[in-house]
């Protein structure tokens, strides 16, 4: 077990700079989820860790040691491909211990550590078939008994649950939670679904190109977002955004789309250019209810264990609103208003930072109507 | 908005399409059967003719007659049997040879990122352009400076020369289209460049290996100019230059029967490396070896 640091890591291909100047600790037994947009660096960042891809710049310890230099095949980890990569011409057993193999233990050594792996991943019965021979989801099982086998300091994943179906992504989650929590090593794990930050993650690490856009636990980054990127990428469907309209606030009075009008007494922040809801927080109510904002009710979608409503603000601007609670009798069309919270408004600064207004955000008394 | 609907195409009736398939069907054998005859026919008339001596070689006729008298008087001809020794010697180490370079080099040009690689691509492609007689006085030149003249060794270091461009051209795309991730799995397995190549690469690249193979063997086998111009004396000579130098009994013969013969003795064992790998390299392509 170890833990991980990143000291001002770069890397460039070409004139292309992939990662900039990423600082990052991972404590020993955590698991550290990346998460951001495709080609954001995710498994860049992560093969520059496990030594695939050499620095531009900067420095990798493991362990508090010192390995930017120390080639892959001496760091000690171990590292589960989206693909599963594992070796076609070689059955199960071979694959799992061929790490072992190249180390040169013994037989019996090799052979104890492959029952032990396999009957942990119940793929006992598979040991003597080839990658070809098996489902997507054994051969997940295999790619992870084969990071387990060598017994590894860290645990790398890249987007290891992208090429399973819906069901089975589910178990597999379940499992390397389940995984983690048995052999507490430090995990890595690369992916660009939510649900699976989210659940699986001690923190996440939200990467937008090639920048960390903020660390966190799962709970501090849906809540407190740092900035806009965050709040607008965790959460599904995602944060409604809303401009403020700027010539028409003044002071500390606030106007936006939709007969938006919210007083604030911010302290000394920036002034706050966009407003951000999550649909959870928002509430269908009827047009006139005061301080509700209006617009058209456009489209409902019933998933049935919840609905998600559209409801049209302006021309260019939909919000989708959630509630699990009974059918909502609007007409296609209608005009309806939407409410929420004081405390689940966010907003945004000019430089797409969250400004913390602590709830002290109340309506603009007779201005809303 | 109106809706605008197209004619239906002008169609024939439903037995007239079977017709044209059958005569379509017709015409594809026909044509097969044309083109099979049209390659195949040298080879026939060799075996033909290397069953006939004497004067039924100039009666025109497309049965064998079953006279196995110049294989006889062949395997008894010891500089022709000597000569298939040293073919068979030349062509299995130069093709053994520039397999291994050509794996080596191949690796290198494929995955190691090092910039000079593409250059030394273009280079090795450059080398097989030119016809062989433009590198023969050069290459005569390296011989006697290496002390190979008239040695077997003498064509095995030149074949290379024909060899190695295709192989390590066949190879380098082969391994650049095997996936990343595999060597990547190994190295974080622990395993060094060399491993890499040997344990993960090598099994896979099977059927690439048996068609470079193949292709650099058959080369070998079958070189006649460099094989005329380094070797001087009998005992050294390969196959092909020996059936050019065969004399009948007599100098004013000229043992056509004996050529043929040769000529299709020579044939076998090609023949049957192509079909052992021929396979090989079908149940390599097909079996998805490759796809993880
Ligand atoms: N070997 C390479 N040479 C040049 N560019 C590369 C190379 N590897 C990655 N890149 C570029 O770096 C960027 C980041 O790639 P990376 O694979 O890290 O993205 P990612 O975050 O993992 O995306 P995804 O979610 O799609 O897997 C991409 O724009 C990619 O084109
Ligand atoms: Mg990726």
């Amino acid at each position: 077990m170890a833990s991980v640091t990143l000291k001002n890591v770069s890397k460039s291909f070409g004139a292309y700079d992939v990662i900039r100047s990423i600082d990052l600790e991972i404590e020993d037994g955590e698991f550290m989820v990346f998460v951001g947009p495709s080609g954001c660096g995710k498994s860049t960042l992560l093969r520059v860790i496990a030594g695939l891809v050499p620095v531009s710049e900067g420095d990798v310890f493991i362990g508090g040691e010192q390995v930017t230099e120390v080639p892959a095949s001496k760091r000690g980890l171990a590292f589960v491909f989206q693909s599963y990569a594992l070796y076609p011409h070689m059955n199960v057993s071979r694959n799992i211990s061929f790490a072992l193999e190249t180390a040169r233990l013994g037989r019996d050594e090799i052979r104890r550590r492959v029952t032990k792996v396999a009957e942990m991943l119940k793929i006992s019965h598979l040991l003597d078939r080839r990658p070809r021979q098996l489902s997507g989801g054994q051969r997940q099982r295999v790619a992870i008994g084969r990071a387990l086998v060598g017994e590894p300091e860290v645990f790398l994943f890249d987007e290891p649950l992208s090429n399973l179906d819906a069901d089975l992504r589910m178990e597999m989650r379940f499992e390397i939670a389940k995984l983690h929590a048995d052999v507490k090593t430090t995990m890595i794990y690369v992916t660009h679904d939510q649900t699976e930050a989210m659940t699986l993650a001690d923190r996440i690490v939200i990467l937008n190109q090639g920048r960390i856009e903020q660390v966190g636990r799962p709970r501090e980054l849906y809540d407190r977002p740092a900035n806009r990127f965050v709040a607008g990428f965790l959460g599904s469907p995602r944060m409604n955004f809303a401009p403020l309209d700027r010539a028409a606030s003044s002071g500390s009075v606030l106007r936006g789309v939709g007969g938006f009008c919210h007083s604030a007494e911010l302290a000394g922040a920036d002034a706050p250019v966009e407003i951000g809801l999550r649909p959870e927080a928002l509430k269908l109510v009827s047009a006139e209810t005061k301080g509700a904002i209006r617009g058209t009710f456009e489209r409902m979608e019933d998933l049935g264990y919840e609905y998600v409503c559209y409801v049209r603000l302006s021309e260019t601007l939909v919000w989708t609103v959630r509630s699990t609670g009974s059918p909502l009798a609007f007409a296609e069309g209608e005009v309806v208003g939407l409410s929420w919270q004081p405390v689940s408004l966010y907003l945004f600064g000019d430089d797409g930072r969250r400004i913390d207004h602590g709830g002290a955000l109340h309506l603009a008394l007779g201005a809303s109507l | 908005m109106a809706i605008t609907t197209t004619a239906p195409a002008k169609r024939y009736s439903n037995s007239t399409y079977r017709t044209i398939r059958r005569v379509r069907t017709f015409g594809l054998y026909v044509s097969v059967t044309a083109v099979l005859v049209y390659m195949l026919f040298p080879y026939y008339w060799a075996i033909v003719s290397s069953t006939k001596s004497g004067q039924a070689l100039y009666q025109f006729s497309l049965l064998p007659s079953l006279d196995f008298g110049n294989y006889w008087q062949l395997f008894h001809n010891p500089v022709f049997m000597g000569a298939l020794v040293n073919s068979g010697l030349v062509a299995f180490a130069s093709t053994m040879i520039s397999l291994v370079i050509g794996i080596l080099a191949a690796y290198a040009l494929g995955r190691l990122q090092f910039s000079p690689g593409r250059i030394i691509l273009i280079a090795v492609l450059m080398i097989s352009i030119f016809p062989q007689v433009v590198v023969l006085s050069g290459m005569f030149e390296v011989i006697g400076w290496l002390r190979l003249y008239n040695r077997p060794s003498a064509l095995i270091v030149s074949y290379l020369i024909l060899t190695l461009p295709f192989t390590t051209w066949i190879l380098t795309s082969f391994i650049r289209d095997l996936p990343t991730e595999l060597e990547e799995a190994a190295l974080i397995d622990g395993c060094s460049r060399l491993r890499v190549l040997t344990h993960v690469l090598l099994p896979l690249m099977g059927p690439a290996i048996a068609s470079t193979g193949l292709l650099s063997f058959i080369l070998a086998w079958n070189e006649f100019l460099f094989a005329l111009t380094f070797i001087l004396t009998d005992e050294n000579r390969t196959v092909p230059v020996a059936i050019g130098l065969l004399t009948g009994s007599s100098r004013y013969e000229y043992p056509f029967g004996q050529i043929m013969a040769a000529s299709v003795t020579v044939t076998l064992p090609l023949l049957v490396l192509v079909l052992i790998f021929q396979r090989k390299i079908v149940a390599g392509l097909t079996s998805g070896a490759v796809k993880g």
